[in-house]
């Protein structure tokens, strides 16, 4: 039984992210596109040239810790919807200290970058607190701290930061994450040296959840929250912990855009959805650190491709949304996935 | 004072007309025991049916356009919300998940099928919005009169009526009562005979026609086109309202009312002497820093339904 569940919980992503592409197909067909042309625009657009490998690559940098921001919570069984607002700060937060500080490189890069990483903490703190203390559900709290966070930062971009402009200046060189080195392999791409960040982020949850005391004890909670109790564990300490690590990660994927991407940070009018697909990313994959690199490059690619869709084989962008949150129902119905492949097994034996 | 108040009531019944719609869709479905954070893909949802049905027969309706359009865009809502019925109901699948889904879904498609049918990324403006009117005779009475009868959007009245009318079915019909005691404690339904999968599919599709309302009304009333950027928060904002009112009809009124004067606030308040020195960004972010001061207790205990958020399975303790 245990070897079947391994298998299943391998074949799940796989079937889901196959249907998914399919239903895709299917839309191009109805809406009079031709689909091998789609998907053949959408792979140009991912790996066509090293320009594009560099895109993708950059695309799937804040993926990898958002998805982790999600799967580190939901492990403690915590939904973490409030990645989005925790990218938002952390991002101002970096360009805040890229912009406002003077110190050699060594100083002032860990400097912004940890910046980030406490200001997503602190936004994961608050829901996680209320969580443990007042038993208040996270899920609506996070969705609140996100409209927070997104009217405070264009608050803060418009009156402190600039004086009513929309975008703020360039973070000072010392505070960048940009490599000329990258950048000229890649045909000058925006690819920077993050992506090193967040793989090492994701040895870093992967140490915390299977080789600590802390990664015991979060899961442990998240199975069960009395037995956790009565073994003596200190439940809402958990809880909270896990809200604020989860709140780091995403604060990092903010410093990915703000000092590798971008370089500075602009008011926004909507969320940039770099922590909702983190939600996407981290069901994808399994919430394991190694299943979530890997859906960050899936969503990265399908993303990245998405861009070449429409002037390649005149598809909307768009399809790529609705192939992704096709992949979250047939994942999230794994119910029904399991029930089919149960019943197929049974009737091929 | 009266100035005041004259100027910032319709405006708060304007701003808070498509939250009241759909934040008693997010009260029908939570109260049935299934989780919607879906509600801003449904007004999404609403809001594209809405003005692509708008710009194609304006010709054909002429001035009843706009009502036209809200029934089908209510229509299409309560269709669209079969999707996540059917994850969060039958496939067991986690309803925030699902309805995080359904809020990627919408949006994909009415972006999708914008740039299919226009050939860009948002809609013309509609030239059959919905459009103020004064109330015969009522809008004379002096004082009151400007307040609520003059310069106002039938749809207000409408949201309003709809809430008293959710009030009556939830706490005063049989089918209210099957629908609560679905969403508090499904066994017990279930052993009494109440068809519990059903109920949640009916509550669901509640959600789904007064979602699908609610965003047809706020882009034929406010925004006048679809883009991506139509409906950005509002269905979240109804979620809030949903908790802030405690779970009931009215009392999610009440709340989406509040939350629409505080928008007015944010849109008026250079005229008011007391608020033209509140920066803007405390009444932009008070409906959200309200809702979580009142989760937590500080304004009166807020308890979802006990069921909420669990997938009914026969036979399971």
């Amino acid at each position: 039984m245990t070897s079947n569940n391994k298998l299943f919980g391998i074949l799940v992503p796989i079937i889901s992210v196959i249907l998914g592409l399919l239903v895709g197909a299917i839309i191009m067909l109805i809406s009079g596109h031709n689909p091998i042309a789609g998907y053949a625009a959408l792979w140009n657009g991912a790996f066509g040239d090293a320009y594009t490998l560099g895109e993708t690559v950059r695309r799937s940098t804040p993926y990898i810790l958002t998805g982790m921001a999600v799967a580190f919570a939901f492990r403690a069984n915590l939904f973490n919807i409030g990645a989005e607002g925790q990218v938002i700060v952390g991002w101002l937060a970096a360009v805040w200290v890229g912009i406002a500080i003077d110190a050699p490189m060594i100083i002032h890069l860990p400097l912004a970058i940890i910046a980030a990483i406490l200001a997503g903490a602190v936004w994961g703190f608050i829901p996680g607190l209320l969580k443990a203390k007042l038993g208040v559900h996270e899920v609506i709290v996070t969705i609140m701290m996100n409209y927070i966070a997104l009217f405070t930062t264009n608050e803060i971009i418009r009156n402190v930061l600039t004086e009513q402009k929309t975008t703020t200046e360039t973070i000072h060189g010392s505070a960048s994450l940009a490599s000329e080195w990258l950048q000229s392999i890649t045909y000058f791409s925006r690819v920077h040296y993050g992506i090193l960040i967040a793989l090492f982020a994701a040895v870093i949850m992967w140490f915390i959840m299977e080789r600590t005391t802390l990664g015991y004890e979060l899961k442990a909670v998240g199975y069960n929250k009395h037995a956790s109790k009565y073994a003596g564990m200190n439940v809402s300490k958990n809880i909270i912990l896990a809200m604020v690590i989860a709140g780091g990660f995403a604060g990092l994927a903010g410093a990915m855009e703000g000092l590798g991407t971008f370089g500075n940070i602009s008011v926004m009018s909507s969320f940039s959805n770099v922590g909702f697909d983190g939600i996407a990313v981290a069901l994808l994959g399994a919430n394991t650190p190694l299943g979530v690199v890997l859906a960050a490059f899936l969503f990265g690619t399908l993303k990245q491709g998405a861009l070449e869709m429409p002037t390649g084989a005149g598809v909307p962008t768009e399809l790529v949304d609705i192939i992704i949150a096709l992949i979250i129902f047939f994942v999230a119905s794994s119910y029904i996935i399991r029930w089919a492949l149960l019943r197929f097994t049974k009737e091929g034996k | 004072m009266i100035d005041i108040l004259q100027s910032i009531i319709p405006t708060a019944l304007f701003f808070s007309a498509p939250l009241i719609f759909t934040a008693l869709g997010g009260v029908f479905s939570e109260r049935s025991g299934v989780v919607n954070i879906g509600l801003e893909g449904l007004m999404v949802m609403g809001a594209f049916v809405g003005i692509v049905f708008n710009l194609t027969f304006a010709d054909v309706f002429g001035t009843w356009t706009p009502w036209i359009a809200i029934i089908v865009a209510t229509i299409i809502g309560a269709l669209f919300s079969i999707i996540h019925a059917v994850a969060s109901v039958s496939f067991r699948a986690d309803q925030v998940v699902s309805g995080v889904a359904i809020n990627f879904l919408a949006l994909g498609i009415g972006v999708f099928l914008t740039k299919q049918w226009y050939g860009k990324g948002q809609t013309d403006m509609v030239s059959q919005p919905f459009f103020t009117t004064d109330i015969p005779f009522l809008s004379e009475i002096p004082i009151i009169g400007p307040m609520f009868f003059k310069g106002i959007y039938l749809t207000s009245y409408l949201a309003i009526f709809v809430a008293l009318i959710a009030w009556y079915v939830l706490y005063k019909t049989p089918f209210g009562l099957r629908l609560r005691a679905v969403g508090e404690h499904p066994m017990a339904a279930d052993t009494n005979g109440i068809n519990v999968y059903k109920m949640r599919y009916i509550a669901v599709i509640l959600s789904g026609a007064l979602g699908g309302l609610g965003g047809s009304v706020f882009a034929l009333t406010i925004a006048s086109n679809f883009s991506h950027s139509t409906i950005v928060g509002q269905g979240f904002m109804s979620l809030a309202a949903v908790i802030f009112g405690k779970w009931h009809p009215l009392g999610a009124m009440g709340a989406a009312l509040f939350f629409g004067f505080a928008q007015s606030l944010s849109v008026v308040s250079s005229g008011i002497p007391l608020l033209q020195d509140v920066p803007q960004i405390f009444l932009l972010i008070a409906p959200y820093v309200l809702t979580i001061l009142a989760l937590a207790g500080l304004i009166g205990r807020a308890d979802a339904p006990k069921a909420n958020g669990l997938p009914y399975i026969k036979g399971s303790r």
